[in-house]
């Protein structure tokens, strides 16, 4: 760091004082600095400290968000437990993100080794792939919605040319699920493709030279070699679709409304937080659901921080490079 | 793999996996420019139809669509350039200065990732309330107006980028802390601005679940929150629900493909250092 000494003489003349000014004068001098990153930080406590102490004091209240608040200590909580609804719908949320997550990491692997190969068109193609990712969810839900109608739908109308039976998309509680995950997969492969072919190209080349030269043949190099050099790039991609995968929202509240359609099927934590608090206007046991959401997304993100770094410990940190 | 066959092979999977990518928005094009009675025909129509300006006069006329439109462009680019300067602004100081704190609340701003936006829907809601902002575009662009991924990002970009005997100039020069930004910190930052400013605009543009709590009961509503409840009133005039639709996306499509070799590399970039 540069130091700026204060000019000779500049102290006062008295000489207890003169300890005083001079740090005075060192902290006024990183004022722009402090200024310059203030914004952030007194946005955050306003709409992100503060909100998120107040909810806890929310979530032991009974209130329509308009009356006055009744303070009910754990009651809020103890129902959470008891409640079925939430259950459920940690169950949804957790089985659209299995139900989505295997088949979109499968096709972007595939989707990335295509692209790794020396084909032409390179970008049109990793454009086109990415394009889902940056569109609206809501506009495409409405999209999805048709193509997923049980009488004039598209798919069933494709489904129907193939013999196969109508299938009840938005019915069904399966099929709902199905319809959710579709979206899901139509939306993250292409940006998982992406995230997966640099990966791709950042491996060396001279491991891939060495078992040809032994004779490996493609799958088995994509399964020795590949694969796991890959590992980190995968676990960010899971820790990532775990991340979103909590969050689902979106496409089961446009597709299926408030309640998340017949049987709830699709009604995801986050859809029901929503339902219950801005629909239902029960902000104190909103609360309470939101933190019981933050809970179950510390437990399984730490589980599933667990189960991807298990094995193949320290080939991790050795392949990063 | 390096046969031919397997070439071809290849080829012919990208081309057919990109087109079924590329389906949805060739549907959205075909019911938005067909009658109702069009989509509900079996066999479906699959072609182009000749209604797309009857449809979309007919979602303009219906709701006030040129509003939301309009709200929607507002939001995203007020929020778009707050957050540039702000961010760009906190990420040039905690990459270039060094202060009394500034690692500790470095450190802060990177914790700040873990807040679910859950948590704080409720009492943020309940601000707005007294504020006096529901109802009102504030509500969106304000809180969002500076972001911890933004700072944290572009200050991994501005250590490497901007070099210290630049700003040891400037500071010879007489140049001052702003000053320093402005004319070495921000035309260095340029890339990083770019793809920051796609990120910022694409989410403001799509964000759904905050304006719909804070509009819905408003004549203010964007257009996420106006196409859902277009949705729920015509529901029966399908065409119409996707004309409205498609006018949503394209020109956020069209601002996406005019950067997206950048974005997408940047993407990439991003996911390998994390």
């Amino acid at each position: 760091m540069t130091a700026i000494l204060p000019a000779p003489g500049a102290a006062p003349a008295d000489a207890p004082a003169r300890h005083a000014p001079v740090s005075k004068r060192k902290r006024w001098r990183y004022l722009p600095q402090y200024l310059a990153i203030a914004p952030f930080f007194l946005l955050f406590a306003v709409f992100g400290i503060y909100p998120v102490l107040y909810s806890l004091y929310l979530a032991l209240q009974r209130w329509d968000g308009v009356g006055p608040m009744k303070f009910v200590g754990l009651e809020n909580f103890r129902f959470l437990l008891s409640d079925a609804t939430f259950w459920e719908s940690i169950g949804n949320t957790l089985v659209i993100w299995v139900m989505s997550t295997v088949p979109m990491t499968v096709l972007a692997l595939l989707i990335a080794l295509g692209l790794n190969s020396s084909v032409r068109f390179k970008g049109v193609l990793r454009v086109a792939y990415f394009l889902p990712n940056v569109t609206s969810i809501v506009a495409m839900s409405l999209v999805f919605g048709s193509i997923f109608s049980h009488d004039f739908g598209i798919l069933n109308w494709v489904l129907g040319l193939a013999g196969i039976d109508h299938v009840q998309w938005l019915n069904d509680p399966w099929a709902i699920r199905g319809a959710i995950s579709i979206m899901i997969i139509w939306r993250w492969t292409g940006y998982n493709a992406i995230i997966f072919l640099a990966g791709l190209q950042a491996l060396p080349t001279d491991v891939f030279e060495a078992a040809r030269i032994d004779g490996a043949g493609p799958v088995q190099t994509f399964f020795r070699i590949t694969l796991p050099l890959l590992r980190p790039v995968l676990l960010f991609s899971v820790v990532m679709s775990a991340i979103s995968g909590m969050q689902i929202f979106t496409e089961s509240q446009v597709l299926l409304g408030n309640r998340g359609g017949p049987d709830g099927a699709g009604m995801t934590m986050v859809l029901y937080f929503y339902n219950t608090a801005f629909a239902d206007n029960d902000f104190g046991y909103g609360a309470a659901i939101a933190w019981g959401i933050f809970v179950v997304v510390v437990l399984f993100s730490i589980l599933n921080w667990r189960l991807v770094q298990r094995p193949a410990r320290g080939q991790v940190k050795e392949t990063v490079r | 793999m390096t046969t031919t066959r397997g070439r071809v092979v290849t080829y012919v999977a990208l081309i057919v996996g990109a087109l079924l990518t590329l389906f949805p928005y060739y549907w959205l094009a075909v019911m938005a420019s067909n009658t109702t009675a069009d989509i509900y025909a079996t066999p479906p129509r699959l072609t182009f139809g000749g209604h797309l300006f009857a449809n979309i006069g007919q979602v303009f006329a219906k709701i006030d669509f040129f509003g939301s439109l309009l709200n929607t462009l507002i939001v995203a680019v007020v929020t778009t350039l707050l957050v540039l300067f702000f961010d760009s602004l906190a990420a040039f100081t905690f990459a270039k200065y060094d202060f009394p704190g500034s690692s500790v609340l470095f450190g802060i701003l990177l914790a700040t990732f873990v807040v679910p936006t859950q948590l704080a829907a409720i009492p943020q809601f309940d601000l707005m309330a007294h504020f006096g902002w529901v109802g009102d575009l504030k509500a969106l662009i304000i809180p969002a107006a500076a972001n911890a991924f933004g700072i944290f990002w572009m200050r991994q970009y501005a250590r490497g980028a901007i070099p210290d005997e630049l700003l040891e100039a400037a500071r010879m020069d007489g140049a001052g802390f702003f000053r320093t930004y402005l004319s070495v910190g921000l035309p260095v930052l340029r890339p990083a601005l770019a793809f920051l400013g796609i990120f910022t605009f694409v989410n403001a543009w799509n964000d759904y679940l905050w304006p719909l709590v804070v509009l819905i009961d408003s004549n203010h509503v964007t257009l996420q929150v106006a196409l859902s409840q277009l949705n729920g009133l015509y529901v029966k005039d399908y065409s119409v629900v996707m004309a409205g639709t498609l006018v949503a996306i394209v020109p956020l499509v069209i601002v996406f493909l005019f950067g997206a070799r950048h974005f997408i590399r940047n993407i990439a970039a991003g996911a390998l250092k994390g």
